[in-house]
């Protein structure tokens, strides 16, 4: 029995014929071809299929997608195309913060979560809030380099700009 | 004739990661074609029975199930595999198929596969299975299982011993008996497994109309498989076209032969249309290969100076019920004995190796294959003597490393190193690291009651494998790689090569490598790898081949090219070629550097006026060129790790505080992505020195088969790690590049567990099993 449900995904209004046991992940990456939002668990533990959720990210495999009907998701896809994120891209590019490529998506989520709510993380810090996203390529020091890195170069932009 | 012009040796970034960054990676887990069925499998919930009833007719009636295949349905499809090779003389394995026939061997062994239009329907079809199986004492132990009256892991093998062999110089007994010092010690290596992000993904595509088959599947060895689903299918091989995309990660783990892989290609030839499957993280626990799960009994013998005379070893390793094709189970334990005191002078030597049976996952290659075994035995080995003769750990090691100007120089198991840098960067470590001022942070935190250690290990990984690695057992693995190279019309560079790419950055290091032949920059050297229908056979990337010998493939036919270029170059301008050399994208006299003609024009002449050309000037523009290593059976690197931990004896809890590492991978064709290469294998050596392990209980069932009880290293956890180079090119090769995968795995948990033990000392306690868990530290120390 399929459920219709209506939500903004990158700011396009959509409206899917589901399934109700199908999960948010599923629904990005079959019904809409998002397939930057990974599968590496299926279970909440590897942080690969994290999205934004009206602005904080959760993990689009626990989500079932009925719930998230009249909210707002950012993908992957989303980010990337409004720009938001591209000092955290040119950073992960310029430290090779990824290998693979297949958490980076996640990473990408968490980091943008993490310095949307403190500017100026410090690198244990950094490296607690990607506690739920694992790589298994880099060894993470890049990543935490890259995000560091994002901070800084923010900062000095914002007291440029002062 | 050709000059660096600058490109190896950068930093240069990888352009294929701006796709992933962007959310655009292209997996087979993102591929959808039209038709598609999903697959899910029916696995056998024990370790081991006998199938005694199985119905599929309900599941086969169940809602959008398309087909379901049995062992009796399926099977016949496909030429079993045996994963034995000959050089490994007297070894044996049963046979596998695609599907449990009669008996299962391990709790996860696909049963049944069920085709539906949804893998949640085809998984909702699996619970409909009637599956009986009459349960039997599965052989969970190696011990046991090589004790007299063990029963078998299978059916057919003549006792449950896949394989043992013995090394064995002259001198052992006389080293020992004339020994100053004899130090000793039992090891235990849990077993661990890959957790590559992506599961492995398959689709197969059969096409009946034409015959072919196309097989989209996430691993680092096209060519291989396109060979293995060419002959046990019995389909031409020019009708095979397997295409690696993006890969999630593999780490050896995506390259053996697996029964969904070729159930699902099996499928595919049955139905006509596309089928996929995907693991979840339950089924790549109970079916990805796992790897490691040694026990090593060990001694070692010392003159009165401290000097190394000789190693006495004994490896036993267990390897599931089958062992895994077509490179087996046995090459680990292979290069555990042979890499057993690698980088020490040591006249003598002996290693026995038993491989044994058990009713669990195959065991196989995953990243440094067996080298963190012979690291962390040998190095803990030479801390006990240097412990035993009041040595410091770098004086000890200083002592007995091999010389830098002693070679070529042979090890004891055998191994032929061209030339290493044991003691140029022993020294390189103790600045880099600081010891000195470590050292006396340690002493005065001890009084504090803090309890740091510093351990280090020095190692040698084998890398450029030539065909003696498995060819010569007869396993068609190539131990050659091949590339073309063509200029287009529009004076762009093209190649299409047979490494692979996972992420490491080959597309990216072979664009460096042919910019500086043909004197363009990387970024007009587009590069492609992964399809066996659009790049020339090899072996692609496995044992840190693809710097090596996938970049001298690159160097040599980028160095053809060239000469086609300025041959025709010097036929246009009525030139002598050997007057001209490229550089910035124009061919320019060499004397002045001017340019004299552009690629462009060139391409635009050879493509579009060959009429303009004279008579017979050979105007095709690409080049092909098959490279295979001819010198040393190996390349050989060295390196050395250290690492600083604290240990909360009260807690048992181990805090990774600073990871230092030197290597030596010959010529460096990029510095940041072989920096990053050696962090994330220090971090793949850590998580299993500490955290990862696949535990079982008695009965052969895994116990935490999943990502939140199979601990994985996360970030939090893992220490900085610094690294230093030093650069020893092989002359074997004209680029001199070995690898670099391996090292950082190879020593990371010998250094980890010598500094862990560093930290215990003042307390008596020590630990020689991995992972060296809260747990097993408590118990070292007599609290629990």
């Amino acid at each position: 029995m399929k459920t219709d449900i209506n939500f903004t995904v990158n700011g396009e209004a959509v409206r899917e014929a589901i399934e109700p046991r199908t999960s948010l992940a599923d629904v990005l990456r079959d019904n809409l071809s998002l397939t930057g939002t990974h599968l590496g668990c299926e279970m909440g533990a590897c942080g690969a299929c994290l999205v934004l959720l009206d602005g904080a990210p959760v993990h689009a495999c626990l989500v079932l997608a009925v719930q998230v009907a009249g909210q707002k998701i950012e993908t992957i896809e989303g980010l990337n195309n409004s720009g938001l994120v591209a000092d955290l891209q040119e950073q992960f590019h310029d430290r090779n913060a990824l290998q693979c490529g297949f958490c980076t998506s996640g990473m990408l989520m968490s980091a943008h979560a993490l310095l949307s709510q403190n500017s100026m993380p410090s690198r244990p810090e950094i490296r607690d809030a990607l506690s739920g996203n694992y790589c298994r390529c880099t060894g993470y020091e890049a990543i935490v380099d890259a995000i560091s890195a994002t901070a800084e170069r923010r900062s000095k932009i914002v007291e440029g700009v002062q | 004739m050709t000059t660096s012009k600058g490109h190896i040796g950068q930093s240069h970034r990888r352009e294929n990661a701006l796709r992933h960054l962007a959310g655009r990676g292209r997996f087979v887990t993102d591929l959808v074609l039209p038709r598609m069925l999903h697959a899910a499998f029916v696995r056998s919930p024990m370790a081991k029975g006998k199938i005694v009833e199985l119905d599929v007719s309900d599941a086969a009636a169940a809602s959008g199930v398309v087909r379901v295949f049995t062992a009796e349905t399926l099977n016949d499809m496909c030429a079993p595999w045996t994963g034995v090779l000959d050089h490994f003389a007297g070894m044996q394995s049963g046979a596998q198929n695609l599907l449990a026939e009669k008996e299962v061997l391990w709790a996860g062994h696909p049963v049944v596969m069920i085709l539906a239009h949804s893998r949640a329907e085809a998984e909702d079809a699996c619970e409909l299975v009637m599956l009986d199986i009459e349960d039997e004492d599965a052989v969970v132990d190696g011990e046991a299982a090589l004790a007299g009256g063990s029963p078998l892991a299978a059916e057919g093998l003549d006792s449950n011993l896949c394989f043992q062999t013995v090394l064995k110089t002259p001198g052992l007994d006389e080293a020992f008996s004339s020994a100053a010092h004899v130090v000793e010690g039992n090891f235990t290596f849990g077993r661990h497994t890959a957790v590559s992000l992506e599961p492995r993904a398959i689709v197969a595509d059969f096409d009946p109309s034409t015959g072919q088959l196309n097989v989209h599947q996430g691993t680092q060895t096209p060519y291989q498989f396109q060979d293995v689903y060419s002959r046990h299918f019995g389909l031409p091989e020019g009708k095979v076209r397997v295409i690696a995309p993006d890969v999630g990660g593999s780490f050896g783990m995506k390259l053996h032969v697996y029964h969904e892989e070729m159930a699902t290609v099996a499928a595919s030839l049955k139905l006509g249309r596309p089928v996929r499957f995907v693991a979840d993280r339950l089924e790549s626990f109970l079916s990805d290969i796992h790897a490691r799960d040694h026990r090593v009994k060990a001694r070692m013998a010392l003159d009165s100076n401290g000097g190394i005379l000789a190693m006495d070893v004994d490896d036993m390793t267990q390897i599931g019920a089958f062992s895994s094709y077509p490179r087996t189970s046995v090459a680990e334990g292979n290069q555990v004995i042979r890499l057993m005191g690698a980088p020490y002078q040591m006249p003598d030597y002996r290693g026995r190796l038993s491989v044994v049976f058990q009713n669990k996952v195959q065991t196989s290659q995953y990243r440094a294959v067996g080298h963190p075994i012979a690291c962390a035995v040998t190095e803990a080995l030479v801390d006990l003597a240097a412990e035993e003769l009041g040595l410091d750990p770098f004086e000890m090691r200083q002592r007995n490393l091999v010389a830098d100007d002693a070679y070529p120089y042979v090890s004891a198991t055998g191994y032929q190193f061209e030339k290493l840098s044991h003691q140029a960067s022993l020294a390189k470590l103790r600045d880099l690291m600081g010891y000195d001022a470590l050292r006396q942070e340690q002493a005065t935190l001890r009084t504090q009651g803090i309890y740091r250690g510093i351990g280090i290990a020095p190692f040698v990984e084998i890398t450029n494998p030539g065909a003696t690695f498995y060819g010569v057992g007869g396993a068609r693995i190539s131990a050659q790689d091949g590339a073309v190279v063509r200029l287009t019309p529009a004076g762009d560079v093209y190649c299409a090569i047979s490494v692979t790419e996972q992420g490491q950055g080959t597309e990216t290091i072979i664009a460096q490598v042919i910019a500086d032949q043909l004197g363009v920059t990387p970024d007009q050297v587009k590069v492609s790898t992964g399809d066996t229908d659009t790049t020339p056979s090899g072996g692609a990337t496995w044992a840190c081949r693809g710097a090596g010998i996938g970049g001298e493939t690159a160097l040599r036919a980028g160095r053809k090219l060239q000469e086609q270029i300025l041959t025709l170059a010097a036929a246009i301008l009525q030139t002598d070629p050997t007057l001209l050399s490229l550089a910035n994208g124009a061919v320019v006299d060499t004397a002045t550097q001017h340019e004299r003609i552009t690629l462009a024009e060139i391409g635009r002449i050879a493509t579009y006026r060959p009429d303009t050309l004279p008579k017979g000037c050979d105007h095709s523009l690409t080049v092909a060129q098959h490279y295979a290593p001819t010198g040393y059976p190996f390349d050989f690197t060295n390196g050395i790790q250290a690492s600083y931990v604290e240990v909360d004896i009260e807690t048992g809890v181990t805090r990774l505080l600073k990871h230092w590492v030197v290597e030596d991978c010959g010529r460096i064709i990029n510095p940041l992505l072989v920096d990053e290469q050696i962090r994330g294998g220090v971090v793949q050596g850590l998580g299993p020195a500490f955290f990862e392990e696949c535990l079982y209980d008695d009965m052969g069932q895994m116990v935490n088969a999943s990502l939140a009880d199979y601990l994985v290293p996360m970030a939090g956890e893992m220490p900085d790690i610094e690294i230093a180079h030093i650069e020893t090119p092989t002359l074997d090769t004209i680029l001199g590049a070995k690898g670099v995968g391996e090292a950082g795995t190879a020593a990371a948990g010998a250094a980890a567990m010598n500094a862990v033990n560093d930290a215990l000392r003042p307390t008596g306690a020590r630990v020689s099993q991995t992972p060296m868990t809260p747990m097993r530290i408590l118990t070292a120390l007599g609290h629990l």
